[in-house]
């Protein structure tokens, strides 16, 4: 179920401009009826001040995608195009008291009818770059062909990078095995595969200090190993990155009620001995969190 | 001072119950001893586990006798129906090491589905059945599938979206004269269907709790006596060493409760629940145009209606349905929080005009006559209301070419 804000669902129930314009002199559609969402926008533009005296929408879609449109018409009526052109979907989020990162294409699907609109009334054609591929990142419907563009234009290399460029994954988290998936192909064809930290920063003083700081790290693990040892387990560095240390927890304290005692007190250590933040973070066998491959 | 937090629970129309049911108040009463006199592990040596471990052999019966089970050591308490599909499709594969391909169909539950997908992945081949129009499969098409390579069928004996019913029953007898292992999830026929298991070639069969009045996090999985298994969850020897783990006392004592219940009331509550699908079809089909019923009319669950309604967004109607107290679902993408339509939907090739505003309405034994008048009351006002804000409807009708008319400079 969705948390809707009161103002989306009062925008729902009872929408405001939902027609189509008479006399519009401007139109926009954006979406398909395949897509499950679909939103024809018409303005009725003064020819003389270029000011939107009326709007209208007609939406197919879901609760958000309907609020969404509604909200887009109240915004920009009294705009000339030029004042209305700056109006982002996150304008169109924040006059609905924000929507769930899943429903952020609706505002998207906004923004781009009232482009289309002003392209209609203007003239121009307007193109959208919207190449279409499976959908990879739900919260923010980013497809698997964007995902794979950035990942060639910009000689990614990790999530998290991947997330940063393209938004996919920066949300809940559960594309990123299929980020990794493509990450991988695209690697392959390099001969390279998936690399478990960010790429370090180019420059010896950087790689300098994180050796040192892995060395620390592998210090304290000794120092705790033997008292680790006497209850049969073990601990093992997987992945350092910034202020994130994760470890595999092995034989005893994996699972162990144990093990969240255990790892409160090493992360003790480590961020004493450091002197900085450490957050120690288990990954257990093959179940990598944050697309770490281990 | 004690805080005292009173649930209300929301009134209103529940017509959800392929998503759960609620449990029954003999159910609840059922369950109440073991969480507190009788909360004893089992598997200890005292008194305080002695009645523990005859209350699951007593569910354990009563869920035998549901099923239709020759023996009661055939049934395996698990934790939900997904962990029953897992144990059951992983367990052929582990002990049938030289056979590497499975056959399951294209509507099955997510349960079956995504752990199909991720074996893909490591190197299994998946043969999925597709359905007709209706969601019908062809047993032609499944008969040559039939080989030495396959090392389990599992087919679902009910679909949780449509209702429709597979013959299992048939296709267990074709998997075993070819020498193939059967499994069905049966989550949402068990307890609305009779089942016979003792009478029938299915090797093994999954059901949950929480689609009968019973408890969630509690299933079962049916296992044949003689079938070659491989655990999924070792440890202790619960369940004799088949599922590790200590026994969920309370919810098996209730599980039990809810398969004698559903036992005793199937062929009444059937024949209700049945009746009152059929006015609802027909009472909303009659005021609403452009809308039809999904999946196999012949074959269904007596439960389950699925309308489609052209040219609306299924979430827009379940947001207003919830807001005139009727709870109902839909295969709507936006509802699941992806953006295409329901799996379900597309395989039988309903088209996106429709399959987007598909939803399901699944009674329950508690749904009355009343409700149904109402819902069917409801229904027809909110539809027209959506139509009228959508770009592919004017007047009355569908635009005379929506996807001409509505012309986007991409889709
Ligand atoms: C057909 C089917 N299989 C499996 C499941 C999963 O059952 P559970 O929720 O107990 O894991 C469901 C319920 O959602 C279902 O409808």
């Amino acid at each position: 179920m969705w948390e809707y804000s009161e103002k989306v669902k009062e925008l729902f129930f009872d929408p405001k401009n939902a027609k189509a314009v008479a006399d519009a002199n401007a139109v926009g559609d954006v979406g398909s009826i395949s897509c499950g969402d679909a939103l024809r926008l018409t303005l009725k533009v003064n020819p003389e001040t270029e000011v939107i005296e009326d709007a209208g929408f007609q939406t197919f879609g879901c609760g958000s995608a309907i609020a969404s449109s509604s909200a887009l018409t109240e915004l920009i009526k009294g705009k000339t195009l030029d004042q209305a052109l700056k109006v982002t979907n996150q304008d169109i989020a924040d006059y609905l008291d924000g929507l769930p990162p899943e429903k952020m294409h609706c505002s998207v699907m906004g923004q781009e009818a009232l482009q289309a609109a002003v392209a209609n009334y203007r003239g121009e054609e307007w193109r959208d770059d919207h190449e279409e591929g499976a959908l990879v990142c739900k919260c923010f419907a980013v497809d698997a062909v964007l995902i794979e563009q950035t990942i060639r234009a910009n000689n990614l290399e990790t999530v998290e990078q991947v997330s940063h460029y393209t938004k996919a994954g920066g949300s809940c988290a559960a594309c990123h095995e299929g980020i990794e998936e493509i990450l991988g192909k695209v690697l392959a064809e390099k001969g390279q595969s998936v690399s478990v930290a960010d790429s370090a920063e180019p420059g010896a003083t950087g790689n300098r200090a994180l050796i040192q700081r892995v060395q620390t790290i592998l210090k304290v693990f000794d120092d705790v190993r033997p008292q680790l040892k006497a209850d049969g387990g073990d601990i093992e560095l997987v992945e350092v990155r910034e202020e994130k240390v994760f470890v595999r927890l092995e034989g005893a304290c994996s699972g162990c009620q144990m093990a969240g005692a255990t790892l409160g007190w090493v992360q003790q250590r480590l961020t004493e001995t450091l002197g900085e933040f450490i957050r120690l973070i288990p990954v257990n066998g093959d179940n990598q969190p944050l697309g770490g491959r281990a | 001072m004690q805080q005292q937090t009173t649930v209300n629970a929301p009134d209103g129309i529940y017509l959800d119950n392929n998503a759960t049911t609620r449990v029954a108040p003999a159910v609840v009463q059922a369950m109440l001893p073991y969480f507190t006199e009788l909360f004893g592990n089992p598997s200890s040596m005292h008194s305080f586990a002695s009645g523990v471990g005859k209350a699951v052999q007593q569910a354990r019966e009563q869920v035998q006798a549901l099923l239709g089970a020759a023996y009661d050591t055939e049934i395996i308490f698990t934790s939900c129906g997904t962990e029953a599909d897992s144990t059951a499709i992983l367990s052929a594969l582990r002990a049938n090491p030289d056979r590497n391909e499975i056959i399951t169909t294209a509507v099955e539950h997510p349960a079956i589905l995504a752990l199909c997908e991720q074996l893909e992945k490591e190197g299994y081949k998946v043969h999925r059945l597709p359905v007709d129009g209706q969601g019908r499969l062809d047993l032609d098409a499944y008969a040559s599938l039939l080989s030495p390579r396959i090392a389990v069928v599992s087919v679902m004996w009910a679909n949780n979206e449509t209702g429709t019913l597979f013959p299992v029953e048939e296709m267990a007898r074709m998997a075993h004269e070819a020498g193939v292992l059967f499994h069905t999830d049966a989550v949402q026929a068990a307890g609305k269907v009779a089942i016979d298991l003792k009478r029938s070639a299915i090797d093994m069969l999954s059901l949950s709790g929480h689609k009968l009045h019973g408890p969630k996090g509690i299933g079962v999985l049916y296992l044949r006596r003689g079938t070659r298994f491989r655990p999924l969850l070792r440890g202790g020897h619960q369940e004799r060493g088949r599922r590790a783990g200590t026994e969920n006392t309370a919810a098996i004592a209730g599980l039990g409760k809810a398969a004698e219940l559903a036992l005793k009331n199937l062929q009444a509550d059937g024949a209700r629940m049945a009746a009152l699908r059929d006015r609802l079809e027909a009472g909303v089909l009659a005021a609403v145009p452009h809308a039809f019923v999904t999946g196999d009319p012949a074959n269904r669950l007596p439960n389950t209606a699925n309308i489609a309604f052209e040219y609306v967004e299924g979430e827009a109607i379940l947001m207003l349905l919830n807001r005139a107290g009727i709870a109902a679902s839909s295969g709507s993408a936006c509802t699941s929080g992806s953006l295409e339509p329901s799996h379900v939907m597309r395989a039988m090739s309903i088209p996106d005009t429709a399959a987007h505003g598909s939803t399901r309405f699944s009674l329950s034994r508690e749904t009355t006559a009343e409700e149904i008048e109402r819902v069917i009351a409801a229904v027809p006002p909110i539809i027209a209301r959506l139509r009228e804000l959508s770009p592919y409807w004017s007047e009355g009708a569908p635009v005379a070419d929506p996807q001409q008319a509505f012309a986007p400079v991409y889709a």
